[in-house]
């Protein structure tokens, strides 16, 4: 990794230019005239740079980066497994990257085509009966997710249920979005093996509850096996329950949230369907529903008509929540999703999910022996390590573990999530690492605990230091923003 | 088996024994026997990558494209040119494969381009804070709007008719989900209409106004006005614009905004059928802890070498949970990195030189076509950019059809959003349509082709 760099700001060199446009084929008019004094007074101070400065500044930024393509990522909750090439390219096709959203259909049938197979093949995978592609990212999702809920209660006139459920152990997406979308959001509690806690759900459940997010498997990266138990609480309290798809890629082809008696789902197409996260996006979170729902859905909805595909828009569907984003979402990363199933196929998609938690299984078992595990039994596609231990016996705590790990040439695990385990590292290697891999990077942790025993916390507090920076003051960047650069005025 | 997995059979079986698992099935015990899928999903074959490429030159071929057909189609996605050096930036792993920079030491690329985004959107805009992007245009200003409410405790948020209609859609949508109550202003001329909105603000109740500019008619608002009439009422000025635009329009922060939104795709991002490409919000110092999103801030390390990180968290969904100002916890890092490329490359000098190029071709399109006789201007005195609306002696659909069988992608049919408009036709004209682009659209347009 290379040295930390100077800006573009301290890069720039006035007169320098990084373009050329075509001369000025027709007359050229007064900037000042046909603006009518809207025209800018002083420019923007922009970089002024030549391509060859630009492209060294931007490739020296990307080294000082982590990624996939690098090694092993083994972020829990976030899916970090490889993002096959054939998906860039085939984002970038002309056909798919040069059409504008608002052609007529009979110029973009190819495109209405693919996200109608896509929404298909998703509601497949779930057990849904209708899908949109419409929301950008998970949270988007949730949100979507939770409009749907809100209106179908609205829908039945039943105005009181403002509540929604959701359980100790949940991503802070699931509150925030139960909020953002009018709700207040209970807590329901975990009971000791780390599921959802039945007799707690039927306390709570009563008519002011709208409905249950649930995350399955959870964020210990277990199955609830109270599933049916638990969304029949739900239905049978006159609520709905919400998939929220962050740990799908456990289950593909194993179970389907739609047979477990969800009612609306999100799937992050950027985590379970390859699609690259792009360092925090753009990503997907396409919502799939079952039939009650679907008169709720976003517009516009993509149809098929004979052989042609078209658009119900919002003015025919007069029970949609209605728009969430602009067009039909983040298309570029349909097109990536949709060629990543397409290559799979129903054995490649169930291979994915089994190698997923196969090779947790592996790790955790080959890491359990240095940190206990939050789990019993088997693991789906992820687990936690509890790191209160270690940290009780040699004053080394999780962060510490993770910041040694980047030395070791690793991301580092989710650190301090889920919130019900102390010190919790979180761990998902996904389907596509090697067991070397996965036996180098225990090795590593076997390492890191030694080193804990022998040498104290420390020997970690300068770590890590293979990297351009070391760790940041945040406490001064919070206390005192500084959110832009700051220009020299006198310069 | 899949070439994503590089487990062979060997291997697989060994770890399964090393496991004391008999077989696969075992380690999925734990989902309970009632809800076990019993089949595997009826999805399409699995495909080679020859195959696949085959399969989606098919796809891609069944939709017509800007490279083949001069596109005069805006709306709020343009047709600008990009540079070759932005995919080359985008297209690197490091930058593709990374995950959000949650550990900062292995993610200073990602930051920093976050820190420099947020230098040159302020720049843009005039305003003294940006975030490290949202979804898209339609969502910032519906984001904007929220906050809004929530900073002035009101909850009419008040727009134009001639903001985007998707933009106007989103924003429904979340007041809806948000129960918050709206306003829809008529235009006059193609502006905001200024007695109406007097009148609507005179309730007092405004949280706030938005205000597109250059509207969805592509015509350049009195924003200076705008912004004192609802100030004077007590409400937040948000100005929803567009980052090209802003190379040679008057910052909105020069001219009273309070939140300036917009979308971003018109800086180096591919029209992609709409999206991805990213949304921009921007305030001054007064509303920065209610920003939602990510910001990225720099400090120094414990070496005191500068450092950036996200901060101001305490804002966001994963510390505050259901206290969270919103619920994103993404941002479009990829389209911030190729706009920051773009930006980069273009610097002042040539956003303003693509600006004046637009003003040009745009001037020259429309005469071109007032002088086939068949079109007059729908708005006159009134300064515009990139668009403006045409008023055509025929169905705009008709005309759109003629110029569809003539190899050109034609403007927007504006009747059936705005029945006032008859025949009104939005075209956009970027620095990307050339001269003789330009003439064949009049020839087609008047019927001399």
């Amino acid at each position: 990794m290379s040295r930390p760099m100077e800006t573009l700001f301290e890069a720039s060199r006035a007169g320098r230019v990084g373009y050329a446009l075509p001369p000025l084929d027709v007359p050229g008019v007064d900037c000042g005239e046909a603006l009518q004094g809207a025209c800018r007074e002083n420019a923007p101070r922009l970089p002024e740079m030549a391509e060859v400065d630009v492209i060294r500044h931007f490739t020296g930024l990307s080294r000082m980066n982590y990624s996939v393509d690098e090694g092993f990522y083994p972020l829990g909750s976030c899916t970090m497994k490889y993002n096959p090439k054939i998906n860039e390219a085939a984002a970038r096709m002309p056909g798919f990257s040069r059409i504008h959203p608002l052609q007529p259909e009979e110029t973009v049938q190819g495109a209405l085509e693919l996200m109608y197979i896509l929404s298909d093949m998703l509601a497949e995978i779930t057990g849904m009966d209708a899908v949109t592609l419409q929301p950008a990212a998970g949270a988007h999702g949730e949100q979507t997710g939770l409009m749907m809920i809100k209106a179908w209660h609205e829908s039945r006139g039943d105005t009181k249920r403002t509540k929604i459920i959701v359980p100790d152990s949940a991503h802070g997406t699931n509150p925030a979005s139960a909020s953002v979308t009018g709700f207040d959001a209970v807590e329901v509690a975990s009971d000791e093996e780390g599921m959802v806690d039945l007799e707690a759900l039927r306390a709570l459940m009563d008519d002011t509850v709208a409905g249950l997010m649930l995350t399955n498997p959870n964020t210990l990266g277990i199955f609830e096996k109270h599933i049916l138990e638990l969304t029949e609480t739900v239905h049978r309290g006159g609520g709905l329950v919400y998939y929220d798809g962050a740990n799908a890629n456990a289950i593909m082809g194993k179970a389907r949230p739609g047979d477990m008696g969800f009612d609306v789902l999100h799937l992050n197409l950027h985590k379970t369907f390859s699609t690259p996260h792009g360092g925090g996006g753009p990503g997907s979170g396409a919502v799939g529903v079952k039939a009650e729902l679907e008169p709720f859905l976003p517009a516009p909805v993509i149809v098929k008509k004979g052989y042609r595909f078209g658009l119900e828009r919002l003015k025919d569907r007069p029970r949609s929540i209605g728009r969430v984003r602009s067009f039909f979402g983040n298309f570029g990363v349909l097109v990536r999703a949709y060629t990543y199933i397409r290559t799979l196929g129903a054995a490649g998609i169930v291979e994915a999910s089994e190698m997923a938690v196969l090779n947790a299984n592996y790790l955790a078992k080959k890491l359990s022996s240095l940190y206990p595990l939050a789990h019993k039994g088997w693991c789906m596609h992820e687990f936690v390590l509890n790191g209160g231990p270690l940290k009780h016996e040699t004053g080394v705590s999780s962060l510490d573990v993770a910041k040694a790990l980047i030395d070791a040439g690793y991301h580092p695990p989710t650190v301090y999530f889920p919130l019900i385990v102390p010190e919790a590292l979180m761990v998902e290697p996904t389907e596509t690492e090697s067991r070397e891999t996965l036996d180098r990077f225990a090795e590593a942790m076997e390492a890191i605990a030694a080193k804990a025993r022998k040498e104290g916390p420390e020997a970690f507090h300068d770590l890590p230091v293979t990297t351009p920076v070391s760790r940041p003051d945040e406490t001064t960047a919070a206390r005192n923003p500084i959110l832009r650069w700051q220009f020299d005025e006198n310069s | 088996m899949s070439r994503y997995i590089p487990a062979t059979a060997e291997e697989r079986r060994r770890m399964l024994e090393y496991l004391g698992a008999d077989s696969m099935d075992t380690l999925f015990s734990g989902i309970p026997e009632k809800v076990r899928q019993k089949n595997p999903p009826r999805l399409p074959d699995p495909l080679s990558e020859p195959e696949m490429v085959r399969d989606l030159r098919v796809l891609a071929g069944r939709n017509r494209n800007a490279d083949d057909l001069p596109c005069f189609l805006g709306a709020g996605v343009y047709d600008h040119f990009i540079p070759a050096a932005v995919d080359s930036i985008v297209s690197r792993g490091e930058f593709t494969t990374s995950y959000t920079p949650y550990q900062p030491e292995v993610a200073q690329g990602t930051l920093q381009s976050i820190f420099q985004y947020q230098t040159m959107v302020c720049e843009l805009t005039g305003m003294e804070i940006s975030n490290a992007s949202m979804y898209d245009g339609a969502t910032a200003a519906a984001e904007a709007a929220v906050l809004a409410a929530s900073s002035t405790k009101r909850k009419k948020i008040l727009w134009g008719r001639n903001v985007n209609p998707q933009t106007r859609e989103v924003l429904k949508t979340y007041c809806w989900s948000r129960n918050l109550e709206f306003g829809e202003l008529p235009a006059e001329n193609g502006r905001i209409d200024h007695a109406a909105l007097e009148k609507m603000l005179a309730g007092g109740d405004t949280a706030a106004l938005v205000v597109q500019s250059p509207n969805f008619f592509g015509n350049i608002e009195d924003l200076k006005t705008l912004g004192e009439a609802v100030h004077g009422a007590g409400g937040l000025f948000i100005v929803s614009t567009d980052l090209l635009a802003l190379g040679i329009l008057e910052a909105p922060g020069k001219l009273g905004a309070d939140i300036v939104v917009g979308d971003g795709q018109s800086v180096g991002n591919p029209m992609n059928f709409g999206g991805p490409a990213f949304g921009f919000i921007a305030v001054n110092k007064p509303l920065m802890r209610k920003m939602p999103g990510r910001i990225c801030g720099q400090t120094v390390d414990g070496k005191g070498r500068r450092t950036f990180v996200l901060t101001l968290q305490a804002r966001e969904q994963h510390i505050r949970r259901e206290k969270a100002t919103s619920n994103i916890c993404s941002n479009q890092n990829l389209c911030i990195v190729a706009a920051s490329v773009y930006l980069s490359l273009m610097g002042p000098g040539g956003l303003r030189e693509t600006g004046e190029q637009i003003l040009a071709k745009t001037a020259y399109t429309v005469d071109q076509l007032e002088k086939t006789g068949k079109f007059r201007r729908a708005f006159n005195g009134v300064p515009s950019f990139r668009e403006t609306v045409l008023l055509c002696d025929e169905p705009v659909a008709d005309l759109n059809r003629r110029l569809l069988d003539a190899g050109i992608i034609g403007g927007y049919e504006l009747e059936p959003e705005y029945p006032r408009l008859k025949n009104g036709w939005l075209v956009a004209v970027t620095e990307n349509r050339t001269k003789e682009e330009i003439d064949r659209l009049a020839a087609v347009a008047g019927g001399d082709a």
